[in-house]
Order: structure tokens, then sequence, then C-alpha cells
């Protein structure tokens, strides 16, 4: 593999800068490898985490970002370590591009936070898209580089509560584009409800929905409140305050017909974050179930006669490491459904 | 009364978007293009969750054998061939999916199982499928294949689509393509066919139209005015290999220049589409080809040359010539290579050559379109110590390494004014880091949700072969020696012949 790297310690912006120039002309020089010009990452980390987020950014794989500027924040330092890294990748095949990526990690305190923007405006590659993700909070950090910045990526699983998860990314919305991994979890969900309903045999039963539960990992019922948010913006439904009862959450929507009842619940026997099920009821009595299960989801639907059809829809579970790379992947596209379907959400949560 | 059915409000924003539920039955089921291509095609959709909700699976064949040993089958061809490894659990289930009929193509009751199989799927769902016929077998039997589908009504369905997939070759000439068009469109109707060139699934002719669509820089050139000549190339580094049964009744020009090349040329050459659907694209394109004149037999040896790859180096290894391959009937005169130069007479392109070569055992592999600007009409600059300053060139690469590169003429640095040509360029691959699904897994959801931009119309086909027939007729009286060039190289000299003044092959 070919690798050039630099480091120093007690360093500045404007020399780590000076040296990716150097490393760039170096690996050209040595024609090891084109620089992949996709998006800047900067991602903002405890510095005791950053291995595991190293660790989580190599197995995005193939969405991997051009640059990657990881913010190690190690609270009572006072200098800037800095280690730039230019690497290609492992095998070169014969005719094929050899494309490389670019990883600078740059150790600073708590005191330089409030001005990160001075020190990542000169290591990110100008007229290309600039994502920051924080995967350790640094609510503050985010701030300071968000006049940089066009994407924030974020998970909004990971605020404390449903309401803090909502304020949050509505805020961050009016700034930047969000991509929020508590949205693309519920992906495959919303894909197979809209397949559904979509052959015009079902789709009049849209109207008719009258019940949605939702089942997701203890810790992610922000992406099921999404899912939610999603249905009342796409169906033009009313949302109503969500309710705690015996550990769910339990809302109504208004649709134009009828009150739909909604119902978010703890799946505690899943272990991957994000959804575990869910189940639609229909004022004429059909009823529709998908879960996870081998080789994708399994479908139930049971229509008003009682006819009960199974099926497997099929699809690999993209993992965690998948998850994160379709956000980096995201942040390229534009999801107009996302902010709907987060004011919707918002409005349950009030 | 007719009722309509309201749009489907969940679909905005969503990057897949739903797809009827569906049966695809490959008829040649066991065949090679099923196993290294379809079967793993299908299994990457399932693998990303791509394919419709619903979604089964019936392989037709003569080879008689249970469900179970063509679910074998399918098994080790998605893992010999597949680009992901499989995940067994998806790979399990679509498995579970999948039946086999047995039978010749021209024996009824193959049909009535067939019509069993494929209730006995709407039946145990409840629901009526799409039905999707991909017929991946030798051509003779497409018509044979077609009529019984029609003789046992399985052409249409009251409640669901049913689609046809054609794989090339359509005809070998322009009298076939025309009696197939003739014996397909007496049992379906032209929107229910899709004639396949796994070429426009690539992402990199997709492109083509995104790149000349979508950036205004390039249409106040894009014409007579501004462009020289182009030249298109699509040049292969291997021989016939396993295929010289079929090479050798086909030749360059039917494998490559019919379909590929003339839809590259097409979709250069058209005039912006109103929207970009399947028939507004389609009818742009056939209005290129149809402004292309067709060569007249007796004179074809002005505008075409061909040629047949003689023993030589390629690749750093000796090669065999042709006629020793293994398969390659002895004094064969089928021609490796073939280059042309066309013209399409409209008020754009009117007086513009376009090139187009083709060949297996050449340089290297490359398939690309090179567009040469007309030069400065005055050079300010001395030619003394300046380096072959040409005229701008733009070339777009669709492989290996698909992307841009505009030629650009610059000052070598120093006191004096002298001057070379430098390469601006733009590789897709460091703009885009996703990976390109392969064209048949493009083609084969495009087929199943109804979308015909990228398969080619009755019209086109016959358009095409209008312009190749007479080539081949006037090659077929022509008893002079095919022309044969060393493995290796750019071709044969002979082709240097079609260039008007001025203009050069680029180098492959």
């Amino acid at each position: 593999m070919a690798e050039f790297v630099w480091s120093e310690q007690d360093t500045s912006p404007g020399r780590i800068e000076a040296a990716l120039r150097e490393l760039l002309q170096q690996s050209y020089a040595e024609d090891a490898f084109v620089p992949a010009r996709v998006l800047n990452l900067i991602a903002v980390v405890d510095r005791e985490w950053r291995g595991e987020v190293e660790n989580r950014l190599e197995r995005v794989g193939r969405y991997h970002p051009s640059r990657t500027i990881i913010c190690s924040i190690d609270p009572g330092r006072t200098t800037l370590d800095a280690v730039a890294v230019l690497s290609g990748p492992d095998a070169k095949k014969a005719g094929e591009l050899a494309i490389g990526s670019e990883t600078v990690q740059v150790e600073c305190g708590q005191e330089h936070v409030p001005r990160l923007d001075a020190l990542v405006d000169a290591l990110v590659v100008t007229d290309l898209p600039t994502v920051v993700w924080s995967p350790h909070r640094h609510p503050e950090a985010v701030d300071a580089v968000l006049p940089l910045v066009q994407v924030v990526l974020i998970d909004s699983i990971e605020e404390p509560t449903l309401s803090d998860a909502v304020a949050r990314a509505t805020r961050l919305s009016e700034e930047a584009y969000v991509v929020d991994l508590a949205w693309l979890r519920s992906t495959p969900w919303r894909e197979r409800i809209a397949a559904t309903f979509d052959p015009p045999l079902w789709r009049g039963e849209l109207g008719k929905l009258a019940k949605v539960t939702v089942r997701h990992h203890p810790d992610s019922p922000m992406a099921g409140l999404l899912l939610f948010g999603w249905l009342c913006a796409r169906l033009g439904w009313q949302p109503g305050s969500f309710v705690e009862q015996n550990g769910s959450l339990h809302g109504r929507a208004s649709s134009r017909r009828q009150e739909v009842a909604l119902c978010l619940e703890a799946e505690p026997r899943q272990s991957a974050p994000g959804l575990a099920g869910l189940a639609v009821e229909t004022a004429s009595g059909m009823r529709l179930s998908l879960d996870r299960g081998p080789g994708g989801l399994s479908a139930t639907r049971a229509t008003s006669d009682g006819r009960l059809s199974e099926w497997t829809v099929l699809g690999a579970s993209r993992g965690e490491a998948g998850i994160l790379g379709e956000g980096i992947r995201q942040a390229l596209l534009r999801d107009p459904t996302y902010r709907p379907a987060l004011a919707a959400a918002g409005a349950m949560v009030q | 009364m007719a009722t309509t059915v309201a749009e489907n409000p969940l679909v905005e924003g969503l990057e897949r978007l739903p797809v009827h539920p569906t049966t695809l039955v490959i008829f040649g089921g066991t065949g090679d293009l099923a196993k290294r291509k379809l079967l793993p095609a299908i299994y990457n959709l399932a693998h990303e969750g791509a394919l419709p909700e619903r979604f089964n699976l019936i392989g037709v064949s003569r080879s008689d054998m249970p469900d179970d040993e063509y679910r074998e089958l399918a098994r080790d061809s998605i893992t010999q061939y597949s680009r992901r490894e499989p995940d067994e659990q998806v790979l399990d289930s679509l498995l579970g999916r999948i039946r086999y009929v047995s039978g010749t193509f021209d024996d009824p009751s193959v049909y009535e199982r067939l019509e069993t199989c494929a209730l006995e799927y709407d039946e145990e769902a409840g629901i009526a499928f799409n039905r999707v016929f991909y017929l991946s077998t030798a051509p003779s039997f497409f018509p044979v294949i077609v009529k019984q589908l029609g003789e046992h009504r399985l052409d249409r369905r009251d409640d669901a689509d049913v689609r046809v997939v054609i794989e090339k070759p359509f005809g070998t000439n322009l009298e076939e393509a025309r009696q197939l068009n003739r014996e397909v469109l007496e049992v379906l109707d032209e929107p229910q066919v899709y004639r396949i060139d796994h070429y426009l699934g690539k992402e990199t002719v997709q492109n083509m139209l995104a790149f000349r669509f979508a950036n205004g820089m390039f249409e106040p050139l894009w014409n007579r005015n501004y462009i020289e000549y182009v030249q298109i190339t699509a040049a292969e580094d291997i021989g016939v290999g396993t295929r010289a049964g079929y090479y050798d009744t086909s030749g360059a020009l039917r494998d490559l220049v019919q379909n590929h090349m003339l839809q590259l040329l097409a979709l250069l050459c058209m005039e912006p589409p109103v929207n970009f659907s399947a028939d507004e694209v389609r009818d742009e394109k056939v209005k290129v080809l149809h402004a292309i004149d067709a060569p007249d037999p007796e004179r074809c040896n002005e505008m075409t040359v061909r040629g047949q790859y003689a023993a030589g180096t390629a690749g750093g290894e000796e090669s065999r010539a042709y006629l020793e391959e293994e398969g390659v009937p002895e004094g064969s005169r089928t021609e490796t290579y073939a280059a042309l130069r066309l013209e399409v007479d409209n008020w754009r392109w009117a007086g513009v050559p376009i090139y187009l070569r083709t060949g297996k055992r050449l340089a290297r592999k490359v398939t690309e379109i090179a567009v040469t600007l007309k030069p400065v009409p005055h050079l300010a600059f001395s030619q003394e110590g300046s380096l072959g300053v040409q005229p701008n060139q733009l070339v777009l690469t669709m492989q290996p390494n698909e992307g841009v590169s505009l030629s650009l003429v610059a000052k070598i640095p120093g006191t004096r004014m002298k001057l070379r040509p430098v390469n601006m360029e733009f590789l897709y691959g460091t703009a885009f880091l996703s990976q390109s699904p392969e064209a048949y897994e493009r083609l084969i959801m495009d087929a199943m949700r109804g979308e015909a931009t990228l398969f080619t119309r009755n019209d086109e086909v016959e358009a095409q072969w209008r312009i190749i027939d007479p080539i081949l007729k006037g090659w077929s009286q022509d008893h002079e020696s095919v022309p044969k060039y060393e493995a290796g190289t750019d071709g044969p000299t002979e082709a240097d012949a079609l260039m008007m003044d001025g203009h050069r092959w680029r180098a492959i």
C-alpha cells in the first residue's frame, strides 16, 4: 500500500496545510494514486474514543470520504499535534484507477474548540462539500464550524430525550443540510410501507390507516418517531402529542377520515440500533406487519376477509458501518422529506 | 366509467421507487448469460433490497432437472460471479423463490407448466404478479417463444403487466430484424418489448446524457461550426476466446458497431429531448440514425475498412492469429476489426466526419469518444520551439477509467512564448466513490419497472440495420483478402485511408 505520512507536535494549521500539499506532491511524483475529490469530513471526537471512531470510518468501505479531518479533543491540551496520512488502496488492479484517501488527525484542547473553524478552514479541500460529524456530542464544536460546512451528520438516537433530539436536529436544519442516521435507519421500512400501498389494489387503503405500531431498539425511539413524522407529513395527518403508558409511547394523528392510533414500543431483544418491526392496521380490517428476519424483512398481511399471506422482503442488513457509509453518501444528495417529517415529529413530543 | 387511482404520496423522496410484485421468467435459465450475469445481477438487487417487494423467478431451459437442482445451479453461479460475496441468508431466501420448468422452447407443454407455476405464485400471494419474460436464448428461439407465449395467452394479463426482454442480437441483417419485429409485434405491443443492449445500462453511457444536457458550456460548440471531426473507438485487447462459434458468424461489425457504437453515435449527436421519457429520448436517437446515409455497397470500400488479427504480441504475451484460434473455421473471412466513416446529414452535423472503429486484439482495452474541435483561425504565436500544437480535443472515456479529458494549449514556462498541449482531466472514479451497479442490474430493474429509455425500440433497431446492411453486402461481394493486422497494434494501416485531410486516429 502506498502511504505518505507527516507528523508534528506543537504545530499550527498553516504547517499542517503545507505538509498536506507536500504529501500530495510526493504522491503525484510517484504516481501512487489519484486523490479522491468527493467531500471533506470533519469528525470531532473525544480523544479517548478516537480509535473507535477511526475504526468505524475504516469500515464504511467504498463510501469513505476524500479528506477526513479528525479533531480529537483532549480537554487539558494547549497545543496542537497533528498526523497527516495519504494512502492508496491495498492492491492496484491493472487498468483500474487507484484512488487515495487523506486523513488528518489533530489533537486539540478545549480552548481550541470555540475557534475550531479557524483550525479546519486551512485543512479542507476548497470547493468540495464539507460535512461535520460529532459522534461524542461537542455541540459547541459543531456550532463553531457551521459557517464552513454544508452538511451536518448527526445520529439523533444519541440525544438524551426525544424532544432534545428534535430540537437539535431542527436547529441544525436551519443552518445546514442535516443527514440524520436515525432517519436513514428507517429508510428500508419507509420504502416497504410505500411499496405495500403502491399497487392500485391497495393504494386506497392508505386513506383508511387506523393504527400504526413501531417497535424499536430501546435506544432508538427517535427512528420510530421520525417514521411517524414521515407518515404524518406525507399523508397530511395532523399529529398530536405522545404520552407514555406502560413503558410505550402512544399518540394520535388526525387524518381526513379518522383518528390514527400511533404506538412506539421498545423491543429489548433487539441488539442493533434502529427499528425492530412495525404493524399497520386499516379501518377496513387489513393488517400488515414487517419484522426483521433472516434474509430480509418478514412480512405478513391479513386481509379483511381473514386471508393470510406471508413472505420475505429480500435485503441484507447494512450494519452500523453501512449506516454510517450511507450517511456519508447521503451528504451528496438531498432528501426533501426529512424536514417535514422532523417538524411533524416535533409536534408529537411537544 | 374508468376510475383513476391517486398518486402514492409515500414515494416522494425515496431513492428506490416501488416496483409492482413481479415474476421473472428466464428462458435459457441454465445458459451462460443467465449464470454469469442475470442470476448474479438478481442476487445483488436482492442484497440491496431493490427487488420488488414480492418477487419470484422461474428458470426455463431444456435440461431436465428438479427445482432443487436448479436452485443449486443458481447458488453456484451467484457465488462464483456475484460482484459481492453473497449473504447466505439473503441467498437462501432468494433461492426459496426460484422454480424451474424444463423442456424445449417449441414444446407447448412447457408453456402450460410455466403458466401453472406462475399462477401458483399468484394464488399463494393473492395478487396478480407482473410477468417479465427474459429471452436469454439463441436468437432463433425469439420468435418461437413469443409465438408460444401468445398461443398460451401468456402475452397479456387483465390486472397486471406483461413484458418481454429480448437479448441481442436482434437479427443479423435488416430483413431478419424486420421479420423478427413483425413476428414479435404480431403477439405483443411495442411498449411490452424491451430489446436489450447491455451497453446502454452502463453508467458511463448514461452519463453522456448528463454531460451533454446538464453542462451549458458544451452546447454552443456542439455543431459543425466548431467540431472538425469525431472518432468513436471500442477497442479490446483480448481475442475471441471461447466465443469463436458465435463470433465467426457475427464479426466486429455486427457484434459491436450495429448496436453499441451506433448507440454511442446517436447519444452524441442527438438533439436535446423535450424530456427524458423513453419515447422522447428514442425519438431523438432515431432521427440521428435516419440522418446517416446508408453506404452504397458498390462504394463501401471508400468509407469502411475491415481487418483480421494475425499473430503478434498482446499484453506482453505471444498471441495466436484469429485463424489459429480454437473453433474458427479454416480460411474464415470474418472481420475482427471494423472502421467506418459516417456522416450525419442534418443541420447540426452536416460535413462533420464521424469515424468509428472497433476490434479485438488491439493495443489495449479502451472505449472512448474523441471530439476534435476546429483549429483556431489564426495562431499568432510562433510555431518555432512549440511542441505539437493541436486543436482542442474533448475525450469522453467510457472504459477503463471513466472520465472526461480536454486538451488545451498552454505556454511552456520560460522566457519565450513556446506552447505545448496539456490535458485537463476529470475522472468519475475520484468524484463518486459509490460503486456503479452492473449494467444488467439496472436493465433488469428498468424492465420490471416498465422504464424503457435504455432499451432499443423497433424503429431504432431497423434504422441501425439500415446503415449496416449495405456494408455487409459490400463486404460479401468483395473477394479481396481481408487485411491482416498484427495483434497488439492499433489495427490495419488501411484504416488510415478513411481519414480526411488533416485527421488522424488517436493512438489506442
